[in-house]
């Protein structure tokens, strides 16, 4: 370790604020990115499974109402 | 070799590849960037001029090379996707654009907090500074030339062109300081013959550049990933892969 203690390591010989703004500002930039590709990735595998359960929805009724017997507007079967 | 490239030009393939590849950069590129930082913050020896505060240089040296390497990946990716017509170099291209400008971003706000008490100022328009500056313009540029096409083929091609003329601006920025008078010092590692650099600082900036250059790849291919499905939205592969991910994710 090139400093004498942990306070002079913090202090960077008097120039802490730039250096610890760098490298802050450097690791929130790079994991902000990492989540927000992350949090993009699962809502796209949850969009995706959303549409396919509803289309599958839609097959179902579609399905459901051609074997069910067909009414008129009165309600008598035709 | 062009025969076993070939399949990954088509988005199935390009997507398993990306997943496999994922975590072989995600982790290393952690490990290496932790290691390049407390190695350099801590253990580097002090410059003899710049005092502490030269410990920038192991997240400035990095995102600056990176930022122009990226640029120049993205470019190639455009190339392909124009002259080969493979959608899947597009989706490369623009998965790697918003990396690159936070590596960029990274580089110029890094330059401003090391000039501040180096050179006295945040920021000077000199030719070093400025074409990074437009760099990260053409980073945004090349996003929002994608964003606007609802197309994304001709959104590919467009961004693609803009892509590969800002090329341009790359050796700029490299010769920058030797062509003009700048408050930027000049090359220290990316010079053929000997750097001129103490071996025990150079170490760990190398162990950073790794790491950096890892960070950018797995962003690129998590991206990529989110592109692919974006594009394929409607095809079976996808609604099959997205099924088996979650049951898996209930199985655990």
């Amino acid at each position: 370790m090139q400093f004498d203690s942990w306070q002079a390591f913090w202090q960077m010989g008097g120039y802490a604020f730039y250096v610890w703004t760098s490298f802050g500002v450097t690791f929130l930039a790079m994991g902000l990115i990492v989540y927000s590709s992350a949090s993009t990735h699962k809502k796209l595998l949850k969009d995706v499974a959303q549409e396919s359960a509803r289309q599958q929805r839609i097959a179902a009724a579609k399905q459901a109402n051609q074997q069910a017997p067909k009414h008129n507007v009165t309600g008598e079967e035709v | 070799m062009w025969k076993w490239l070939h399949p990954y030009a088509k988005p199935e393939r390009a997507y398993q590849l990306c997943s496999t590849l994922q975590p072989w950069f995600l982790w290393p590129a952690l490990l290496c960037i932790l290691v390049g930082s407390v190695w350099g913050l801590a253990f580097a020896p002090q410059d003899y001029q710049q005092g502490d505060s030269f410990r920038i240089i192991y997240i400035h040296v990095p995102s600056a090379i990176l930022s122009m390497s990226t640029y120049v990946a993205m470019a190639v990716a455009a190339l392909v996707g124009i002259v080969w017509q493979w959608r899947t170099a597009f989706m490369a291209m623009i998965a790697m654009a918003p990396v690159g400008a936070v590596i960029t971003f990274v580089a110029l706000f890094t330059g401003a907090a090391w000039g501040k008490p180096m050179w006295g100022t945040w920021w000077v328009w000199d030719a070093r500074l400025t074409s990074e500056l437009i760099l990260l313009f053409l980073y945004l540029g090349v996003m929002a030339l994608y964003g606007s096409f609802e197309d994304k083929q001709q959104a590919g091609k467009a961004a693609g062109v803009m892509a590969m003329v800002g090329v341009v601006n790359i050796p700029i920025i490299h010769y920058s300081v030797e062509w003009w008078n700048t408050l930027h010092q000049g090359a220290t590692i990316s010079k053929f013959d000997k750097p001129s650099i103490a071996p025990e600082m150079l170490w760990p900036l190398l162990v950073a550049l790794l790491g950096f250059a890892l960070f950018i790849a797995a962003v690129t291919v998590m991206r990529m990933k989110n592109e692919i499905i974006r594009r394929e939205y409607h095809r079976p592969w996808v609604k099959e892969m997205v099924q088996q991910a979650q049951e898996n994710n209930h199985a655990v």
